[in-house]
């Protein structure tokens, strides 16, 4: 689950890890009073989205009156922020971080996620901040810091010290670096978190550490254990038919393409949109309708394939294993008869059952192509649904 | 002989009395698997499925000499009873639930690292030998014993590789599911050395997807300590970048965990790479031919 940058923040706060001073704003009105309570003489206006590569989006202004500040949430609120991380739609605005201006002195990066080749919470720091870490990871592997913690054990100040050091970090910037890293480890450890990120982490002329930015993602599987960070969900920067689908145990991904898929398990219904790509055609959906499927999940797929306005056809891709096969043919002509079918539909049932289940579906009254092999069933469908194109 | 287990393994369920765990039970003892009973704390001294229930697996393992486990635990419970698992020295643990905290996983590896225990999962079928014992919830129907070991980080993807194997003819050594998550016991190393050793295993699938470097790092294994034929299936190349595809390790994130570099490092040591996923079993009589 990620979270907005001011409820990053807000947690930053809470484990002594120091932010600019900033306001949350919902609407336009409120612009004037929040740069008065800020002071000074610059703001930056951030929106508030859950995707990174704002700046390059147009999502984060630099103002030098509160004219401009004015300016920029009245083009920011209630719009659509693209950033070369969202899609083409882009995701809504519905809040505005205004922070005072900082003097930059200089701009490193810190951040801790879970190594899946070390098996260790990791520490990652650089001294090139501001910039997409992945790209200085990749150009300049020698400016990364790495550091791995003992799953068994826990960071100590002594690792944070050295860190600091190496950050060329000296003083109450390195005390203060110490402060903000035992932070960050706390938050990641206590909170389940699977990505925290500060980029930049500045220090000022003023000889503080700030963390200009702030970014979390927290492990799902873990929610049900912090009720308090499962409270911060925003659906409204998530996609709409996958929330639908999670309500019904579907997981499901939207895509550009015009075949729609329903496949049993994860791996295979990847695998079909492989397949499908394999034989020309192109993929509409992910859709895993899991191992214990019922009738009522397998028509509420076929409900959110069908509203996709792109899908030219349906391939649906089961093989049964503890499920047994004719209890899905069962549930597809149950759902045609619930939400109706009006695009070409292919079948392809292998494993327990298989026999009956494909008997069940050549018998029905319903349009449905069936077929026991998988390579005929891709080949099928692609030319099936080229054929509603034209 | 085949790897991890045989006909003499004795089994049992963590999670046993519950609705997966007494599901799953029944199907191993259908397909005759040497089912020596089940722990659910609370129940022990009690009977389920004709077989004893215990209240931890050390009482089970003191009492039935039990040499693998399978885990059917809700996520929550899961760290505990696998950790219970790993402190009583069970030999083989096989975790099929999906859904543990990755940050519970990362202490169920280190404490793993020191011990005499081997871990299957979680998030996975499992492990099943052909016609010997069926650790796990795969379909045991549709194996046959025979050649070909199979490994797989996806357990419907692992169905399709034993079909097809077993449609030609050539049948199954063992077929071990690692599971889907990004901090598994058992990785595609551990299982090519198993294959590797093992006098009943001629040939080998492993299929693979998008997600972290594992399959690299089995390139690069592979190059230097397996001799017998390797085929493989990476899912994923037509999957978005960002996206989570289902499996918590199924994400490309940045540039790396794409499907392509996958085929590419496997290709280059010598790995038959099956177009697709209806051609693993095709591709490997080709070059068996």
């Amino acid at each position: 689950m990620h979270i907005h940058e001011y409820q990053a923040k807000g947690l930053f706060r809470q484990y002594n890890i120091q932010t600019p001073s900033a306001v949350l704003i919902n609407s336009t009105n409120e612009a004037t009073q929040a740069c008065s309570e800020l002071g000074g003489n610059t703001w930056v206006v951030k929106a508030q989205v859950h995707a990174g590569g704002r700046g390059k989006g147009g999502g984060v202004i630099l103002c030098r009156s509160i004219k401009e500040v004015e300016s920029a949430c009245h083009k920011l609120l209630s719009t659509h922020l693209i950033t070369p991380q969202t899609d083409a739609k882009g995701l809504p605005v519905n809040q505005l971080l205004i922070e005072g201006g900082q003097n930059i002195e200089r701009e490193l990066y810190l951040g801790l996620l879970v190594d899946r080749q070390t098996q260790k919470i990791t520490v990652l720091a650089s001294t090139e901040g501001g910039m997409d870490i992945e790209k200085v990871a990749h150009e300049t592997p020698k400016k990364i810091i790495k550091f791995g913690v003992d799953p068994l054990g826990a960071l100590s100040v002594h690792d944070c010290e050295n860190i600091a050091t190496k950050l060329n970090l000296k003083d109450t910037l390195a005390e203060q670096f110490v402060t903000t890293l035992m932070g960050l480890y706390e938050i990641f450890v206590t909170k389940d978190v699977s990505l925290i990120e500060i980029n930049p982490l500045i220090t000022t002329t003023e000889n503080t550490l700030l963390a200009l930015d702030g970014k979390i993602d927290f492990d799902d599987n873990a929610l049900y254990r912090h009720e308090e960070i499962a409270s911060m969900r925003d659906m409204s920067q998530e996609d709409e038919k996958e929330n639908e689908a999670s309500q019904y145990q579907l997981n499901y991904i939207s895509l550009d393409g015009t075949i729609g898929c329903m496949v049993n398990g994860a791996g295979l219904a990847m695998a079909t949109m492989d397949l499908i790509e394999h034989h020309g055609g192109s993929p509409a959906n992910f859709l895993d309708v899991g191992g214990g499927t019922t009738a009522e999940r397998v028509a509420k797929a076929f409900e959110l394939i069908q509203t996709e306005a792109n899908v030219k056809g349906i391939l649906v891709n089961i093989f049964g294993g503890i499920v047994r096969c004719d209890l899905i043919a069962e549930g597809i002509l149950q759902a045609i008869e619930k939400v109706g079918l009006n695009l070409p539909i292919v079948v392809r049932l292998e494993g327990t059952n298989a026999a009956q289940g494909l008997k069940l579906l050549d018998e029905s009254t319903a349009d449905i192509h069936t077929e026991a092999d998988l390579t005929q069933a891709a080949i099928k469908i692609v030319s099936l649904a080229q054929g509603m194109t034209k | 002989m085949s790897v991890l287990i045989n006909k003499d393994t004795r089994v049992i369920t963590q999670g046993f009395t519950g609705k997966q765990g007494s599901f799953h039970s029944e199907q191993s003892i259908a397909y005759g698997t040497q089912f020596v009973g089940g722990v659910t704390p609370g129940k022990g001294g009690q009977t389920h499925l004709d077989l004893p229930v215990f209240n931890s697996v050390r009482e089970s393992m003191d009492a039935t000499n039990a040499s693998a486990t399978m885990i059917y635990v809700p996520p929550r419970f899961a760290y505990a009873s696998i950790v219970e698992a790993i402190e009583a020295e069970m030999p083989v643990i096989a975790c099929i639930t999906e859904g543990i905290p990755v940050q519970d996983m990362l202490k169920v590896k280190a404490i793993l690292k020191d011990s005499n225990s081997t871990l299957i999962g979680p998030n996975c079928p499992g492990v099943i030998t052909p016609d010997e014992c069926k650790l796990g919830i795969m379909p045991g129907n549709i194996h046959q014993s025979g050649s070909v070991g199979v490994v797989s980080r996806s357990g419907t993807l692992t169905y399709e590789a034993v079909h097809q194997t077993t449609q030609a003819g050539l049948g199954q050594s063992t077929c071990i599911g690692i599971g889907g998550d990004p901090i598994q016991g058992m990785n595609f190393i551990d299982c090519l050395a198993l294959f590797e050793a093992d006098e009943q295993t001629k040939s080998i699938i492993m299929v693979g997807e998008i997600g972290g470097s594992a399959e690299e790092e089995a390139a690069e294994f592979i190059q230097s300590n397996i001799s017998k034929p390797v085929v493989s299936y990476i899912a994923g190349l037509s999957a978005p970048k960002g996206k989570r595809m289902g499996h918590a390790g199924a994400v490309i994130s940045g540039g790396s965990g794409k499907a392509i570099d996958k085929i590419k490092a496997l290709q280059a040591v010598g790995v038959a790479i099956a177009p697709t996923p209806a051609t693993m079993g095709s591709t490997l009589s080709d070059i068996l031919k």
